[in-house]
């Protein structure tokens, strides 16, 4: 990605606009088959002895409760998301109220909303910028399969098009309630997931 | 030996926790002070004017619902006004005074988010924020009973509404009307004279009045200029007519006045909505008609007055059931024309607080 | 109630002030040439009994054999509208003066034109795609987009 000139100010950007452009073109020639959704807490063949079980058990409870997620917020669903962060139905109670604002401080990237194909290099670059272990929750019809507007030309047709999805959460948009029960059923992922099991990156 | 200093261009990304949602903005610095500013659109353009031309006039209105949706019957009432204008439906008058509630009740939501997300910008995290969202939830309550939905209604139908009011409604919104007004004096009571907020943004990002005009701004930012324009009353739709309330406007246009001048029209939202449970009729509450609307050929241009401003469509027909050209004039893309010359000559600091008081939703903006 | 104004009687006012000008009206709207845009509207800005001091709304339709730019104009004073087209045909290289140095309204609103229907308009200071992306392969609201 080229840098402005530091030595004139670009009145415009044009130069700018165009990279990213051509940033979103490549990113769509290689977006066109769906990420496969992370199975590594299925699997039952790995070896565990009493450490690891009991050690896993502990980790697993301990991530659990204290997942912070990274506000990206896009669309309507992103204003449900706000609701179930507000005193009503308080995501605090799951230890999840401080939505950070850098991704390199978060485990957890709510989706929520429509993503189109000129904001997709952003979302691959928020995700790529979280360190492991990271989990993402699609919220919301746009952000699982492209939703009422899937067949628009600038609707990428669900969010597993770039990055492995862990949890749907259907609705548009899904009350405060879905997205809570939607946290739940990650936590339950999340205490099952093996120590030694990380998923590729 | 001179000092040599050069300017700085930043970028506040489309993924930033102030913007608003994904709205982008390439700002250039010569130190603190702003010297420009490129705003970059299209990070949630989903297409509406192009789907529009797929899908028949009833299959539409879910998707209107999605333009503003802090305030989505506004965008549903605009629509099947314009259709029943193009196709010459009338709306019984229930249904009409149906409508006018179910539209002040929304402008009284979407204020309550614009303050709280304006004072987000300005500083205070969250904590007025979650005052505005507890008399939201009550609102939202009420559409629950109404349409089963919190955000998005698909409530209103050309020819009137889908269905009739359930009978625990009007009672529970008469409540709610009651005990409003002692919500937002406790608001105004702790913000409007807070030092704070007085400091950021009394005299922050003046809109003049002839650019204001000029640059086709509408709404609280227009009547915060000192213009006294409401299309409920220069141009009424509906049954406007009907009720007596005033349009508050402000002299000087800083983000202040913004702030004073939606504060006021919330009290007058619940001047009309008082008015409106008195007069309302029984009756039908949707038009006889086909299935499946047929307009004739020709084309309309109709507004009315949303929360953020004057949402427009303009609906060109060819006679079969799906519009052969429909675009959505967006009161906060307009709004954002002037934002570069607003911002000019203030701080970064600033211009947050200057996007935050003009009060964008990007569904809008982008389409 | 804003009067929409006949555009007939203003086409007259027009022709009498700017003899020439391609202007004709029917209806409420009032058709003008593409090369006469630029004094036609400045006419109807700083015209005391018209007063249009602000552009409500501007669009492109693209009728398959030619295509016409809409405004929609309106006085704050007067409580008055009209509407104004522009007739352009073919479908390569079509081009209109740009109303930006009377209205600033219409900025976002002309690239937004550009970009979706591909009418490039003389005169703006920063004509480049808005809503789409730099390199987006075509123009979106046409009829033979895929």
């Amino acid at each position: 990605m080229e840098v402005a000139p530091f030595g004139g100010v670009p009145e415009n950007f044009l130069e700018l606009d165009r990279a990213e452009g051509q940033g979103v073109m490549a990113l769509r020639g290689k977006a066109q088959a769906p990420v496969p959704d992370p199975t590594g807490w299925l699997e039952e063949e790995v070896p565990r002895g009493l450490l690891g079980t009991s050690l896993g058990a502990f980790v697993g409870w301990g991530r659990k409760f204290s997942v912070w997620p990274v506000g990206f917020g896009l669309a309507c669903c992103a204003m449900e998301m706000i609701a179930t962060a507000a005193s009503r139905f308080d995501i605090s109670r799951f230890g999840m109220e401080l939505f950070r604002a850098s991704p390199r401080q978060a485990d957890l990237m709510i989706v929520s909303g429509t993503l189109t194909w000129k904001m997709a290099p952003q979302l691959k670059r928020i995700y790529d910028q979280m360190p492991e272990p990271k989990w993402v929750v699609a919220m919301g019809q746009c952000a699982a399969s492209g939703g009422p507007f899937a067949e628009s030309y600038f609707v990428v047709p669900g969010v597993n098009r770039l990055v492995p999805v862990d949890v749907y959460v259907p609705g548009c948009p899904p009350r405060p309630e879905a997205l809570l029960y939607g946290l739940m059923k990650l936590h339950e992922k999340i205490a099952r997931e093996n120590l030694a099991l990380r998923r590729e990156p | 030996m001179a000092l040599r200093t050069e300017p700085i261009v930043l970028n506040m990304g489309p993924q930033h926790p102030s913007t608003h949602g994904v709205f982008r903005m390439r700002v250039t610095f010569d130190g603190e002070v702003i010297v420009g500013l490129d705003p970059v659109f299209g990070y949630l353009h989903r297409g509406f004017d192009k789907l529009a031309e797929s899908r028949t006039y009833t299959q539409f209105i879910p998707l209107t619902d999605r333009l503003d949706y802090l305030a989505s019957m506004s965008n549903n009432f605009g629509y099947c006004l314009a259709v029943e204008r193009l196709a010459g439906i009338e709306v019984p008058e229930r249904a009409e005074y149906i409508r006018v509630i179910m539209a002040e009740m929304m402008r009284i939501s979407s204020h309550l988010m614009a303050i709280g997300f304006f004072l987000n910008d300005c500083g205070a995290f969250f904590t007025p924020l979650l005052y505005m969202y507890r008399e939201r939830e009550k609102l939202l309550d009420l559409f629950d009973m109404v349409s089963g939905q919190r955000l998005t209604y698909n409530y209103m139908r050309i020819g009137g509404v889908s269905h009739d009011l359930p009978p625990e409604f009007l009672p529970a919104l008469r409540k709610f009307v009651q005990e409003m007004p002692a919500f937002i004096d406790e608001y105004d009571q702790l913000l409007a004279e807070n030092e704070i907020l007085l400091a950021r943004s009394k005299g922050v990002g003046i809109l003049p009045r002839e650019m204001a005009i000029n640059a086709s701004a509408s709404g609280p930012v227009l009547r915060a200029s000192g213009v006294k324009w409401d299309l409920r009353k220069k141009d009424p739709y509906s049954v406007y007519p009907r009720f007596d309330f005033d349009i508050p406007t402000a002299e000087t246009g800083d983000c202040y006045d913004r702030y004073r001048v939606k504060v006021q029209e919330m009290r007058q939202s619940l001047r009309i909505l008082e008015q409106a449970l008195a007069q309302i009729p029984e009756g039908p509450v949707r038009a006889e008609g086909p299935h499946l609307v047929r307009p004739p050929r020709g084309e309309v241009y109709s507004r009315i007055e949303a929360p953020k401003g004057e949402l427009g469509f303009y609906i060109v027909s060819d006679g079969s059931v799906a519009p052969y050209r429909l675009h959505v004039r967006g009161p906060s893309f307009i709004n954002l024309t002037a934002l570069r010359e607003m911002c000019l000559g203030w701080k970064l600091a600033d211009a947050i607080a200057i996007l935050g008081s003009i009060d964008i939703v990007m569904g809008e903006v982008d389409r | 109630m804003t009067r929409p104004l006949a555009g007939a009687e203003v086409a007259e006012g027009v022709q009498g002030a700017l003899p020439g000008a391609g202007v004709k009206g029917e209806g409420g709207t009032i058709w003008v040439e593409a090369r006469d845009l630029l004094p036609v509207a400045r006419y109807l800005k700083e015209e005391p009994g018209l007063a249009m001091d602000c552009l409500a709304n501007l669009t492109a339709v693209d009728y398959l054999d030619h295509f016409e730019v809409v405004y929609h104009l309106l006085s704050i004073q007067h409580n008055h509208s009209l509407v104004l087209k522009v007739r352009l045909e073919g479908r390569e290289g079509l081009g209109v003066p740009s109303v930006t140095p009377l209205w600033k309204g219409a900025d976002l609103q002309e690239r937004e034109v550009y970009d979706l229907l591909g009418i490039a308009f003389s005169g703006h200071p920063n004509l480049k795609r808005i809503l789409t992306w730099e390199g987006f392969p075509g123009h979106a609201l046409r009829k033979d987009f895929v």
